[in-house]
Parts: structure tokens; C-alpha cells; sequence
């Protein structure tokens, strides 16, 4: 059978990916894209110990299931925030977007 | 190695290679459609573990929703993405340096707990279906998750319609905005 260890590995290694992605991208598209990876990696890992140390709870499940609920309204608002900044300063570069620095 | 744990390493190695061609892809399209492979291959992660309905969640919200939301999002600020000039922000180096120290601490953890490393699954008490049943009941239940469930129906709700205000054109809020 596949060891727990093997699917922490994928995690951690789909996480810090996804870290990269949200750090040294210049596109908020790209960040956006960065944060859903990092979302995947935790619900690998919630599902995992749910199968592993405690299967007859369902709340690994249950929990995955909020944390879909929390990154769909993450991608429907930041997407939009996008759109909508593109259509005011005709950029996506999070760093040419500095109305709001002192 | 069992045939289990050769679909493993192959969705491991798809997932984790796909993974790298979002964040190292220079055109977002190819990235998005990179994320595709990705989520496609967590849910096949989710089949292994028993999680058939999660697996269906992934493949219709993730893929069928998130995706091709960000794919439009991509169309729709095209022109200044140019697809060119670097990709990658001043800090680069130091995003690839916080993300191998977090990758090699998450390891180091790892390594603390002996006992996941053979950790085998136990055998499920209950059927595939009773699993899905139960799952559903839970979300449901006054005892068990129907407050974070009902709050998190909440939240999609004012997602959607803050997106829908958010993203409105500026001339119906009676804004002059270079469209």
C-alpha cells in the first residue's frame, strides 16, 4: 500500500511550489494561480490524514469541502478585482498598482 | 511496488512537473491549461484515497469552474500581458529561497514523525457508498458541520455577488474608466 509519507511529499512539494508561484510571479493572474495551488496541496493533506489516522470521522472530508467552498469565492473575487483594476489602470502587475502606497 | 503505488508516483510525478510549468511558464494561457493537468491529477490523488466524491468536486468546481474562470480572466487582460519581458518579479530568488527552506523544514517535520513514514491505511468500516451518505449527512447535521457549511454558503453568496459588482463595467456606476 502507499505509505502516508508519500502523499505528505506531494503536499509539501505542491505547496512550495505553489509558495513560488505567489512570491516571485509578476502577473496577479499568476499569484491567483500560485494561491490555488497551495489550496490543492492543504486538501491533499487534510484528505490524507483523514484516510490514514482517522477514517471513521468524516471531518477531513467535511473540511476539504469548505476549504473548495473558500476557494471558489477566493478565485470569483480576486478574478474580478483583476478585471476591474485592468479596466482602470490597464495593468495586472501587482507592482504597477500603487494607488493606495504612501 | 505494487500497482497502487505505480499510479501514485506517475499522478505524483504529473502533478509536481505540471505544477512547476505554471509557475515557470512565461504565456499564462499555457499556464492555466498546466493548472488543468494539475488539478486533474489531485483528484486522481483523491481517487486513491477513497475520496470519490472529493474527486468529483475537484473535476467540476476546480477544473470546470476555477480554471476556466482564470482562462478568461487571462483572455480578458490580454492585451497588456504581452507575453513577454520577464515573468518573474526582482525577488525571484528570493521566493525560490523561501520556498526550498519551507520545503525543507516541512521535511525536517516529516522526518520527526516515524511512524506516517509506513503508515498503511486501515481498512475502511464502511462502504464507498456509506462513506458519501455519511458525508453528506455531517454537512447537514445540528451536531456535527452545518454551521461552517451554512456560513460557508454564506460566503459563496457574497463572493458571487461582490464578483458580479466588482467586475460590472464602471459606466453603469456612472464612472468614466478607460474601458
Amino acid at each position: 500500500m502507499i505509505p502516508l509519507s508519500w502523499y505528505l511529499l506531494l503536499a509539501a512539494a505542491l505547496f512550495c511550489i505553489g509558495l513560488y508561484g505567489v512570491l516571485g510571479r509578476r502577473n496577479a493572474v499568476a499569484i491567483l494561480m500560485g494561491i490555488e495551488l497551495m489550496l490543492n496541496a492543504v486538501n491533499i493533506n487534510l484528505v490524507a490524514f483523514w484516510r490514514y489516522l482517522t477514517p471513521e470521522l468524516i471531518a477531513g472530508q467535511a473540511f476539504a469541502i469548505i476549504v473548495f467552498a473558500v476557494a471558489a469565492s477566493e478565485a470569483a473575487v480576486g478574478l474580478a478585482l483583476i478585471i476591474s483594476i485592468y479596466r482602470q489602470r490597464s495593468t495586472v502587475i501587482p507592482e504597477e498598482i500603487d494607488l493606495m502606497k504612501w | 511496488m505494487t500497482v497502487l503505488q505505480g499510479v501514485f508516483l506517475i499522478t505524483a510525478l504529473a502533478a509536481v512537473i505540471s505544477a512547476v510549468m505554471v509557475v515557470a511558464s512565461s504565456r499564462l494561457v499555457h499556464a492555466a491549461l498546466w493548472l488543468v493537468v494539475t488539478l486533474g491529477a489531485v483528484a486522481v490523488a483523491f481517487i486513491l484515497l477513497d475520496a470519490s466524491f472529493l474527486a468529483m468536486v475537484q473535476v467540476v468546481i476546480y477544473i470546470g469552474a476555477i480554471a476556466i474562470l482564470i482562462i478568461f480572466t487571462v483572455m480578458l487582460t490580454r492585451r497588456v500581458m504581452a507575453d513577454s519581458g520577464p515573468q518573474a518579479n526582482r525577488a525571484w530568488w528570493l521566493a525560490v529561497f523561501v520556498a526550498t527552506v519551507m520545503f525543507a523544514s516541512l521535511l525536517a517535520l516529516l522526518a520527526q514523525m516515524p511512524s506516517w513514514w509506513q503508515a498503511t491505511p486501515p481498512a475502511l468500516v464502511a462502504s464507498a457508498d456509506f462513506l458519501v451518505e455519511d458525508l453528506g449527512k455531517s454537512l447537514v447535521d445540528l451536531d456535527r458541520y452545518v454551521v461552517p457549511f451554512e456560513v460557508a454558503s454564506v460566503l459563496l453568496l457574497a463572493a458571487l455577488i461582490g464578483a458580479i459588482v466588482l467586475a460590472r463595467p464602471a459606466e453603469d456606476r456612472g464612472k468614466t474608466g478607460p474601458e
